[in-house]
């Protein structure tokens, strides 16, 4: 292995008030396979728009083939040979493999109507086909090739761009396991022709596998750098936590109550082979963790009717109930305050006061008409309880803050009778001070009697607020953890599979 | 009032005005009567398009159920001797049970609105002309249904002015129109469902539902207006009759400040908009313009009126940018028009 091609050296990043990179470094040699490892929103992918050149570091040097760069652009970037697989895959669905991998430099015969030379095109792709042993033809459809082939195409892609470092963030995380073992032989394939790949996973026996070494990034800071021999699960995870967590939790006034919510071997769709089973009991914060794409959202739409259940049944109150709609759910008391506060939790345009009353209308209206006096009066009210920061609750949610608006998904089921809640990830994209009030409000809520499920990837938050954890792992859940076992360790072994 | 209907209105004003002054006779009361009556019957299938268009639909079979419908009025009741009440309602339930798989084709099937209405154009038109086999269907000498002529196409005389009972229709099914839309829950599931209707669904809004239920609204009032218009024009040609009346509705609606995205219009804006095509229709006439370019004026007025308006949003954001307003695009809230009204 030689000398590296591409250095980051004291990389740091800042936004207005948040420190997103703080010093990293990060070499690579040809044909070097190197591991990035973090929880949700250690810098990941940060560090990885730096080096794509999407993001202009504030601080440190990029150096390249021994040069250092003063600046360096996404074309900078791909002409030193740094490409990218994406997690969403960003191909064409509607042309065929070969279309795809040279969308925008098709080679084309001469003339004024630059029609496309097919010739060359397949026989550009086909020779780039076969060095992966990929099991497509260059004129095969795309829509006819699974996730995994599609991840090959990317990769193609990146070839045909004579790539001398392939990036691939968590590329193994909807693969099965015979798709993943293919692309470990791939990424060993690359490595043999002196093609370097940086390997963004939560998967550590992929580390072991196929890293030459790795680099632990947390809260934005680099906290390890692993080489080949010290390469070793322990180590791995003891690098990713170790952060002292600020205690926020509140203890429940009282013990929990009766079980609420009984979901019983439920399936979702993404995860037809797992099923999940929890039990969600009155005045309880139950805290869902586990990495991104583990099902919880899946689970948590199949809950609130968004999703129809494969198998398996909901109980409420200990009565079996089936919920087909949202509509079902809500006339329970199941409550969703959806992740995607734009397109599920609001309707932006909507004012306040009309989005806080839409699930419960009927309750403001006599003869079927609205009254808005008593819908504007609730909305005030609400906001007052909420210290919701709106001028006017007949302005459109859509000009408040993250937080404002949260809290506005929040009133809306707050102004009906909440048996069960769930959040899916409360505080994203929230300001500190907002999360706090909304930390408050979840432990009011179960004091007053509310079952509430809580989905949350910032581990400070699932550690600092919940009273029971709840791990899921590819659809499954890992285990529960007690207010006692919790620590970041327990968690994120759970989250990567393992057992504690 | 919301400001958008108040230009529309003040434009009417204005290109009433013009026309009245190169050719008084606009402002006979036999022309402006006339020009009420086609406001009548365009209006109701105008607003009929509307409910569609704000839950994010489109519905392009309008003209065709119209002749179907009227096709088949006309001979329940001259052909078949059907009790006239019996065969309107006959017709009415036909115009539902139209909405009602259009509805369905859209919701639950997932077909484009756009490919199952075109569908129905096709197929509703075909099937009147074959029905008549491609005749003209009529009233013949003696058939006479004086309380039924009275009540679609008679004329009430008011202070002078001889009100045509289309008119008084399309008041009715307005403020009614109007109460449902911009009073009533049902009205705020149909402009919630307009806007985003997976934010609709999550709180509890049975969006399919309420989709369908507008293409019922629509089939419904596309039948009470074929009747309408039925009874005025007396006598059916299968072929052309009602073609292009969804051109219409859809530019009614356009005018009246319906979005084609869904989730914005209002009632009085359309009926706006049904006025100003009419009287553009009249000006075409009154002007001695050659009645080919009828067409052509339309598209044009529509085109400038759009320009105009999209020209005024975007002053009015530019400047409320300027001043530093964070609320500057506030634009659209279409429920907040109903306050203003």
């Amino acid at each position: 292995m030689g000398e590296p091609f591409l250095e980051l050296i004291d990389i740091g990043k800042t936004y207005p008030g948040v420190v997103a990179l703080d010093h990293v470094s990060l070499s690579v040699a040809p044909g070097e396979v190197v591991a990035l490892l973090g929880e949700n929103g250690a810098g990941k992918s940060t560090l990885m728009r730096v080096l794509g050149g999407v993001v202009a570091p504030s601080s440190g040097t990029i150096r390249i083939d021994g040069v250092a760069r003063t600046s360096y652009s996404v074309a900078d970037a791909i002409a030193a040979g740094i490409a990218f697989v994406h997690q969403e895959l960003n191909l064409f669905d509607n042309l065929d493999v070969a279309g795809n991998v040279f969308i925008g430099r098709e080679p084309v015969h001469g003339g004024l109507l630059k029609l496309i030379d097919r010739k060359t095109l397949l026989a550009k792709v086909r020779p780039l086909i076969d060095r992966l042993g990929a099991d497509f033809a260059p004129d095969t459809p795309l829509a006819e090739l699974s996730l995994a082939q599609r991840q090959l195409v990317e990769i193609i892609k990146a070839l045909s761009l004579d790539a001398r470092c392939v990036i691939m963030d968590e590329p193994t995380s909807s693969l099965t396991l015979s798709e993943t073992e293919r692309l470990m032989q791939v990424i060993a394939g690359l490595k043999a022709d002196g093609v370097s790949v940086i390997f963004i996973t939560h998967r550590l026996n992929e580390v072991m596998q196929c890293a030459d070494h790795a680099i632990v990034l947390r809260d934005g800071r680099m906290v390890g750098a692993l080489t080949r021999e010290e390469l070793n699960p322990a180590a791995m995870i003891r690098l990713m936590i170790g952060r002292d967590l600020r205690s926020l939790y509140v203890p429940p006034a009282a013990p929990p109550g009766e079980t609420i919510l009984d979901v019983a071997d439920a399936v979702t769709s993404t995860y037809p082979h797992q099923a999940v089973s929890l039990q969600l009991r009155r005045g309880e914060i139950l805290g869902l963790a586990g990495l991104v794409g583990a099902g919880r959202t899946e689970l948590a739409r199949a809950i609130f009717g968004v999703d129809p259940l494969l198998a398996g049944g909901i109980s409420v109150d200990g009565e079996p109930i089936r919920i087909a709609s949202p509509r079902e759910a809500i006339d329970r008391g199941i409550y969703l305050i959806p992740e995607d506060r734009k397109a599920c939790g609001l309707l932006l345009e909507l004012s306040m006061a009309q989005n806080v009353s839409l699930p419960d209308l009927a309750s403001y209206s006599s003869f079927g008409l609205v009254d808005t006096v008593r819908e504007t009066a609730n909305a005030d009210h609400q906001r007052e309880r909420l210290k919701i920061r709106a001028a006017d609750v007949k302005a459109p949610v859509g000009t408040l803050s993250g937080g404002n608006q949260q809290k506005v998904v929040l009133a809306k089921w707050l102004s009906m009778r909440p048996k069960v809640l769930i959040f899916d990830e409360p505080t994203r994209g929230i300001d500190v001070g907002a999360k706090q009030e909304i930390y408050d409000m979840l432990r009011r809520l179960s004091d007053a009697g509310v079952a509430i499920l809580m989905i949350s990837s910032d581990m400070e938050e699932v550690i600092g607020v919940s009273d029971r954890i709840a791990v899921m792992h590819e659809g499954r859940i890992s285990g529960f953890l007690a207010r006692s076992e919790f620590s970041e360790h327990n968690v994120l072994q759970l989250a990567v599979g393992h057992t504690v | 009032m919301h400001k958008k209907d108040l230009s529309l209105l003040i434009l009417i004003l204005v290109v009433g005005t013009v026309v009245a002054v190169i050719n008084p006779r606009f402002l006979l009361v036999g022309n402006l009567s006339n020009t009420a009556n086609q406001v009548g019957m365009f209006g109701i299938f105008s607003i009929a398009e509307a409910f569609v268009i704000i839950v994010g639909g489109i519905e392009l079979a309008v003209g065709s159920v119209i002749a179907l419908l009227g096709v088949l009025f006309i001979d329940l009741i001259v052909n078949r001797d059907v009790n006239w009440m019996v065969a309107f309602a006959l017709i009415i339930a036909g115009g539902i049970a139209i909405g009602i798989m259009h509805g369905t084709l859209t919701t639950k099937m997932r077909i484009q609105p756009f490919v199952v209405t075109l569908c129905g154009l096709l197929i509703y038109r075909g099937a009147a002309r074959y029905y008549t086999e491609d005749s003209t269907a009529g009233f013949g000498y003696g058939a006479s249904f004086p309380t039924l002529e009275w009540l679609t196409a008679g004329r009430t005389n008011v202070l002078g002015f001889p009100l045509p009972h289309s008119v008084v229709a399309l008041a009715i099914v307005a403020g009614i129109a109007w109460l449902v839309l911009h009073r009533s829950v049902y009205g705020r599931y149909f402009y919630a469902v307009g806007k985003n209707e997976e934010a609709a669904r999550y709180s509890g809004i049975r969006s399919d539902r309420v989709v369908i239920s507008a293409y019922v609204i629509c089939g419904g009032l596309t039948a009470l207006a074929a009747v309408l218009i039925a009874m005025y024009t007396r006598s059916i040609s299968p072929a052309v009759h009602g073609s292009f009346y969804e051109l219409y509705a859809i530019a009614a609606a356009v005018l009246g400040g319906c979005s084609l995205r869904g989730g914005e219009g209002s009632i009085i804006g359309v009926v706006l908009g049904t006025i100003l095509l009419q009287v553009l229709q009249n000006l075409v006439n009154l002007l001695g313009i050659p009645s080919s370019l009828n067409f052509a004026v339309m598209g044009t007025v529509i085109l400038i009126g759009v320009l105009a308006d999209q020209y005024f949003v975007q002053r009015r954001q530019r400047s409320a940018t300027a001043r530093g307003q964070v609320g500057a695009k506030r634009s659209p809230a279409p429920l907040e028009r109903v306050g203003a009204e």
